[in-house]
């Protein structure tokens, strides 16, 4: 018996992973919800069939989302994490000590349950005393919130289905009203690679242009992601993020990681050229 | 055959003559799609394949006897209606239709000034004779409120030979006026009482609504299916009272409407009045949730008040339509209409109009929970990102006008176009409207006053999109000579 999970990546590409069983499959709400275990990525999530995260390649995204706003602002203390149910960045957060509080907003509350009960390498945090759960929807949390954080993770599903609000001119706006004078956004932003996800990418990068005076984007390596080829968005009100990027200060906290480093820090702006054509494009 | 409101005869009925597959040698030319390839794709196979003509098992809208003379009768049943026609002209072909059954040429009809323009067509059509009602004005809002029952009562002691009331109930900001006194009143003396009540679909089918015009015992009602009852645009429902000839009503619709109705128009009736009729309630009450939410949320903002149910008065404003999300912008700096146009060009959000004043989001059982708060957000975002301190602004959405000429005599008659500026003291001879709402500013017949071009620049610079007039740009007005 062969058994394996496919995500269409375009209508004309696949990527299957052979299954060796099913752990969970329900459904929210908000999305459907599997956990499969599987042979060469561990346990893996997907969200309406989407790939969300494995256990093999998961660290790449969470390092690369949390460590590069956590190195840029001098005294992050304050931090909202939109979406994240898997719990992935909480584990990269509270690792600083001189974080003092994590808000978590994350709509859909069984995502949360499941990530505890079948994702321990990631959820494994959920329940450090810092760490206030919201199950609310992203947009509407952040709305009341002004002036209040040092660093706004957006870790977000996919431009459309229950993420969609994430990708907003409205929600960018607010999250620029939610920060502090030198608060500092980052975001899932998409793939460059196959044209929708490149359009998508584009359009968000649009947005959060007209929203930040400082908007750059970084690169990271997601082989479990379509294309493998991921984008982060660094959007900020003060801070450059290489200028103002203190490599030593941050080796200092003697932080042990798997991929990100100061080097690679910097290199991930450097982005390749048709990558930066796109942006252009949009500027 | 025992029909009930399970049933939708017309959708039935198509479905079973697909399966027949019959050979077309009638029109539609496009011979079910495959005649004109690209439109199929566009549109889609299933779509084409039912866009037909009237025939003996489909039946024919101009005479029917058969499946559309069902599906009338479920429809009157499921509003409470004596009688029910399909209407494939939208809610102008249905208004158009009510005064022109009430109307002969000279004969007079009260109504609000604050009317569709449809109503205002139908008088150019029948020669009709406008007595307008003054709508009471919410100063604050600037927006046009129902007619106090003793306006109405005026009107009908000075107008005793007038041949109907008509009533717009609700407005499209949700306002409703005392329709079973007015009915009584305008009973009492004789004349029927025509409800142009486009936006109020829903009354018939949620609960805890205000009164529906068949239920406050009108003789007409004409009522938009495609607003809030989900079919398709440009279809809709002319209902009648008992005290209605069914019979000359549609030789009267027949004098306009058109003999090749669409099948896809009296299918989306059909199938979305078995809808309401089963399952109105629950899709409403959702409506409303939503509606309640995003009224308080809006109004947590600051600035911006979303209005609703403690405008009433107990007279011009003697209900109010909660499903309707009207918001006044004047606080923060922005008119009606620039909120409007930011939520598109900004944000990607498309509602359905914004005047001086006043925006309006319409809300329906289509609508999902984040879009709602995508809504809020844009609009909280619109506050801080361009909200300004209130001065200067405008806010009048309604002026009394000064009635000159019948409106058919000013349209018929000789006229010569003159710049704006140069109209004050004149005559119109033609529409001027923002549209939406298309509710006219100058209707022909009218005096052209300055306060009518200053109200018409304001809005023209505003971004108002200016209708009605011969002249595209509303640089020119037509007078009389």
């Amino acid at each position: 018996m062969e058994l394996w999970f496919t995500e269409r990546h375009t209508p004309n590409v696949k990527f299957s992973i052979k299954v060796d069983r099913q752990l969970y499959s329900g459904n929210s709400e908000f999305q459907r919800i599997d956990i499969f275990e599987s042979k060469e990525f561990g346990r893996f999530l997907t969200l309406d069939g989407y790939m969300m995260l494995t256990e093999k390649d998961e660290f790449i995204y969470h390092e690369m989302i949390t460590h590069v706003p956590m190195a840029v602002h001098p005294d992050p203390k304050n931090i909202l994490v939109i979406g994240a149910g898997d719990g992935g960045v909480i584990r990269e957060l509270t690792r600083y000590n001189s974080v003092e509080s994590i808000d978590l907003v994350e709509i859909d509350e069984l995502v949360v349950e499941v990530s505890k009960k079948y994702l321990p390498t990631t959820a494994c945090r959920m329940n450090d005393e810092r760490v206030h759960i919201y199950y609310e929807d992203g947009v509407k949390f952040i709305r009341r919130c002004e002036d209040k954080y040092d660093i706004i993770i957006v870790d977000s599903t996919d431009p459309f289905g229950p993420g969609e609000g994430l990708f907003t001119k409205e929600f960018y706006g607010s999250c620029f009203k939610a920060l502090k004078e030198d608060g500092i956004m980052v975001n899932q932003h998409e793939s460059p690679f196959y044209d929708e996800d490149a359009a998508a990418m584009q359009r968000s990068h649009k947005r959060i242009v007209d929203s930040f005076p400082i908007s750059r984007v970084y690169q990271a390596h997601i082989p479990t992601y379509p294309s493998g080829h991921w984008l982060f968005g660094f959007a900020s009100k003060k801070y450059h993020p290489v200028r103002d990027h203190n490599g030593m200060k941050w080796s200092m906290l003697g932080l042990q990681t798997r991929y990100y480093n100061p080097h690679l820090h910097d290199g991930a702006f450097a982005l390749p050229n048709y990558v930066e054509e796109m942006l252009r494009d949009v500027e | 055959m025992d029909l009930s409101q399970v049933n939708a005869p017309i959708y039935e009925a198509l479905r079973k003559f697909r399966r027949m597959r019959v050979v077309p040698f009638d029109v539609p030319g496009h011979k079910r799609g495959r005649g004109n390839m690209e439109l199929t794709e566009f549109l889609g196979e299933d779509c084409m394949n039912v866009d037909v003509n009237s025939m003996k098992p489909l039946d024919n809208l101009c005479h029917p006897v058969s499946v559309i003379k069902d599906a009338e009768i479920l429809a009157a049943d499921a509003f409470g209606a004596a009688y029910a026609f399909f209407m494939v002209g939208g809610t102008t072909s249905a208004v158009q239709s009510m005064i022109m059954y009430a109307c002969k040429s000279g004969d007079k009809i009260i109504m609000p000034r604050n009317v569709h323009r449809s109503a205002i067509n139908a008088l150019i059509l029948t020669g009709a004779v406008p007595v307008y009602v003054d709508p009471d004005v919410n100063e604050q809002l600037g927006i046009a409120l129902g007619m106090t029952t003793e306006q109405i009562e005026k009107a009908i002691r000075e107008n005793p030979d007038a041949k109907a009331v008509m009533v717009n109930n609700p407005t499209y900001y949700g306002i409703c006026s005392d329709l079973r006194r007015i009915t009584e009143l305008a009973h009492a003396h004789g004349m029927l009482v025509l409800v142009d009540e486009a936006h109020g679909t829903h009354f018939y089918f949620g609960e805890n609504f205000p009164v529906t015009a068949m239920a406050a015992g009108a003789d007409c009602a004409s009522v938009s299916m495609h607003k809030s009852g989900g079919s398709l645009t440009q279809s809709s429902f002319l209902l009648m009272g008992k005290n209605i000839n069914p019979d000359y009503m549609r030789q009267v619709i027949n004098l306009t409407q058109t003999t090749s109705a669409s099948y896809l128009l009296l299918s989306s009736l059909d199938i979305s009045r078995k809808r309401l009729a089963l399952s109105g309630r629950e899709i409403f009450a959702q409506t409303v949730e939503m509606a309640e939410y995003a009224r308080e949320e809006i109004n947590n903002i600051g600035g911006y008040y979303a209005y609703s149910r403690e405008l009433i008065n107990g007279d011009s404003v003697f209900d109010f339509d909660v499903s309707k999300l009207s918001v006044f912008t004047l606080p923060i700096g922005l008119a009606g209409i620039e909120v409007y146009d930011l939520l598109r060009d900004e944000y990607d959000i498309q509602i359905e109009f914004g005047d001086l004043g006043n925006i309006l989001a319409y809300i329906s059982v289509g609508d999902r929970k984040r879009d709602i708060e995508r809504l809020i957000s844009a609009m909280a975002e619109i506050r801080r990102r361009f909200g300004k301190t209130e001065a200067n602004m405008l806010s009048h959405e309604y002026i009394a006008p000064i009635v000159s000429e019948a409106p058919r005599k000013a349209f018929y008659a000789d006229k010569v176009s003159v710049p704006l500026d140069e109209a004050a003291g004149k005559v119109c001879t033609e529409f001027v409207m923002c549209y939406p709402p298309g509710i006219p500013i100058l209707a022909p017949g009218e005096l052209i006053t300055p306060e009518i071009i200053e109200y018409i620049k304001y809005a023209k610079e505003k971004g108002c999109q200016m209708t009605g007039t011969e002249d595209l740009e509303l640089e020119h007005l037509n007078i009389m000579t």
